[in-house]
């Protein structure tokens, strides 16, 4: 294949990955940065979604366009309650202790990851994508659907964007990201911000999920492999900042997709964990984190 | 005060009363276990099965044909008067796992022999322990590692063929139907290897080439990444691929290639578990695949097929009775089932009483020359090679039409069969 095509494809590829990485990390980002949790059981979440995504599927009657659309709604609202009492049951008894969250994720993984096991069974799952169209072009094809995730993802991360910069919602996040214990004294329930922001961090993981599953499959430990993902581009990012984790998921998708279709998927993998330790040694609050306030 | 360490030693107690009664609990099974297996009228055989991880599409319905197998030997009196007792034990697919398992088999259950195992980077930690056991291990795997000598002497493959033999007769088809310059696209462990190694040497034998090796890590979700290594003059794509996201695979091949692209011979195994009727994969339509034991019931089928099929609850087109969307394994298991009534075989040769007898039964296996096609083996006769300890068998390629698979050529078994590489028989017990 000539090199023109070959970067088309190639840059196809990353945007497709970052897209998908843009909402994973954004999730993890906003809960580290409102709550100061490390959410170890975010790749279940997106695991959740796609599951969800293939019980929504085979449930719902209608063409596949509408049982997606259903699906799109419906998974992320499920993960978003589940969230909120995973946030009652376990984050808010341990006083959000940052030690004590990451254990307990630990554990959350393991539960969620096993029941699911448990009640989904072991099998990869497949749910048709909303519209099968495929865009010829002279040296290769690609699935439109794969376009379409790429869209969804913009006009998310604009709405969500508004949310936290226009809205009263937004605000309280804010404050409450700024100085809890302030904000509580000027009477903003920064135990209910908490629960929502976790329920918003998980949903955003589960959009993910929902959207990766047409051309990925469901199964329950694919959350494996977002989680790591997210991790990296959160720190590369800076922690809590939403504009570095998306530049960052926009860099690691894009390097990710040239690496492993123009060299090897493997290197791409060295290359991005290269980049983490790279930004570790010379700007550890990441590339647009601010210095750590004390 | 004293209320209350009082009440703490009578809890201290009730525990340490709670935890003999759990611990008595716990050793029970494997007491009763224990005073089952050496009263010596039943026979235990442990089947190590993929229940979770990237095989357990296979290791479900290999599951289900062996509980099907051992049913029916039982109705027919088990083995030499004794019950069989079928213990399955999960594997996760994961090597590590394997050998634990196999431990615990021989340990704790003290089974008489092991068979089931399917994935081969498993089968090749699992064997050593085996021999090591001194465990008859009989696999379904495909891996040309036992017939390769890198195993021993408790380890058979009486069933499956192995990819060496499938590979060699497939060749010289591919390179007179299809095309001579040849990119293969393999899992990234042994059982890819095999067929790389195996294949490259068939297609120059043919005087045909490979022009790329595209191996992916079995545990790969997204594909289009490989894609473009494939080379502009090839001819034909030799697809193998396995794990969750075969499907994923072929969808993401077909939109690539659309429909112009070089033509494509697939093993079944990219598409174990996977209808093939689907909109997404009908780019398949007049390509090519090998299936040992061909999916969709064909106009000849045999009254053994038809045996087969009802007994293991499996459909004319290969899917479970009832769900035309759980599609079984069906290239694959028929290989636990027949492995089961090659280990029958075995046993009443030898008159297998119990463990003591171990050695008569394996000598006895290695005595077996061939097996005729029967209900006991629906997917056709076999030349066994007590040396190798592989079978030998016919293989097919099927052409998809109209989303169906077709046979189109059946193979001799001459056309399978290699010079022995090992004799098992000659090393130790």
């Amino acid at each position: 294949m000539d090199l023109a095509p070959f970067l088309l494809l190639a840059a196809l590829e990353g945007l497709v990955q970052a897209s998908v990485l843009t909402l994973t990390a954004l999730g993890l980002s906003i809960v580290f940065g409102v709550m100061r949790v490390v959410n170890v059981a975010h790749g279940e979440f997106f695991m959740l979604g796609a599951v969800g995504a293939y019980v929504c599927a085979s449930l719902l009657p209608g063409p596949a366009w509408l049982t997606f659309a259903g699906a799109l709604v419906m998974a992320p609202l499920c993960v978003g309650a589940l969230a909120i009492l995973a946030d009652w049951a376990m984050l808010k008894r341990i006083n959000y202790n940052p030690e004590a969250t990451i254990v307990s994720t630990i554990g959350l993984m393991y539960i969620l990851q096993q029941m699911t096991l448990i009640t989904f069974g072991p099998n990869a799952q497949a749910v048709n994508p909303p519209f099968s169209y495929t865009i010829r072009t002279p040296w290769f094809g690609y699935s439109s659907y794969k376009l379409f995730i790429v869209l969804v993802t913009i006009v998310i991360v604009i709405a969500l964007w508004q949310l936290l910069r226009k809205s009263r919602i937004g605000l309280l996040m804010r404050a409450t990201q700024y100085d809890k214990d302030t904000a509580q004294n000027f009477g903003i329930p920064v135990a209910r911000v908490y629960s929502g922001v976790f329920a918003v961090g998980a949903m955003l993981a589960a959009i993910a999920g929902v959207l990766i599953v047409p051309i990925r499959q469901a199964d329950y430990l694919m959350g494996h492999d977002p989680l790591l993902l997210s991790f990296v581009v959160v720190i590369v990012g800076g922690i809590g900042s939403i504009p570095g984790t998306i530049a960052a998921a926009i860099l690691i998708g894009m390097s990710d997709g040239l690496l492993s279709v123009m060299l090897s998927p493997t290197l791409a993998k060295i290359a991005s964990t290269l980049l983490v330790a790279l930004v570790l040694v010379f700007k550890p609050e990441g590339l647009f984190g601010k210095s750590a306030r004390q | 005060m004293d209320t209350k360490r009082k009440g703490l030693i009578t809890t201290r107690r009730g525990a340490l009363r709670g935890m003999g009664a759990a611990g008595l609990l716990l050793a029970a099974p494997g007491l009763v276990g224990r005073a089952v297996a050496q009263s010596g009228d039943i026979i235990r055989l442990g089947a190590p099965f993929h229940r979770t991880g990237i095989g357990a599409s296979y290791g479900r319905w290999y599951e289900q044909t062996a509980n099907a197998a051992v049913k029916l030997i039982n109705e027919a009196g088990g083995i030499n008067g004794m019950q069989v007792e079928m213990i399955v034990e999960d594997d996760g697919t994961d090597p590590a796992r394997g050998v634990q398992v196999m431990e615990k088999f021989s340990a704790e259950h003290k089974v008489d022999a092991v068979f089931g195992h399917l994935f081969s980077h498993v089968v090749a930690a699992t064997a050593a322990r085996a021999g090591e056991l001194k465990m008859p291990y009989f696999i379904c795997s495909e891996a040309h590692t036992l017939a390769a000598g890198a195993l021993n002497r408790y380890v058979f493959q009486p069933s499956i063929t192995d990819v060496k033999s499938q590979v060699i007769s497939m060749a010289p088809w591919i390179s007179q139907n299809l095309g001579k310059k040849v990119t293969l696209i393999y899992p990234d462990f042994a059982f890819g290897y095999d067929h790389r190694d195996n294949f490259t040497a068939a297609i120059a034998a043919q005087g045909g080439s490979i022009v790329a090796n595209i191996a992916i890590p079995p545990t790969e979700t997204s594909f289009t990444r490989y894609l473009p290594q494939i080379p502009a003059d090839t001819d034909v794509i030799y697809h193998v691929m396995v794990g969750p996201a075969v499907l994923t695979f072929v969808k993401e091949l077909g939109d690539y290639l659309g429909s112009s692209g070089p033509k494509l011979f697939g093993f079944m195994d990219s598409l174990e578990a996977v209808r093939t009727d689907i909109e997404a994969l009908s780019f398949l339509e007049g390509s090519y695949f090998w299936e040992a034991m061909p999916r969709y019931a064909q106009a000849n089928q045999t009254e053994f097929d038809k045996f087969f099929r009802e007994k293991v609850g499996v459909d004319a087109s290969g899917a479970a009775v009832g769900d035309e969307n759980d599609v079984s394994t069906y290239s694959h298991m028929f290989s636990v089932w027949e492995t089961l009534f090659a280990m029958k075989q075995a046993m009443e040769l030898s008159g297998y009483k119990g463990p003591d007898q171990k050695q008569a039964m394996l000598e006895a296996m290695e005595s077996i020359t061939s097996f005729a096609e029967s209900n006991e083996f629906p997917q056709g006769d076999k030349v066994f090679n007590g040396k190798t300890h592989q079978s030998f068998g016919h293989q097919n390629i099927s052409k998809v039409v109209s989303g169906k698979l077709e046979v189109v050529y059946r193979t001799t078994i001459e056309e399978t069969l290699y010079e022995d590489e090992v004799d098992y028989t000659t090393m130790s017990f």
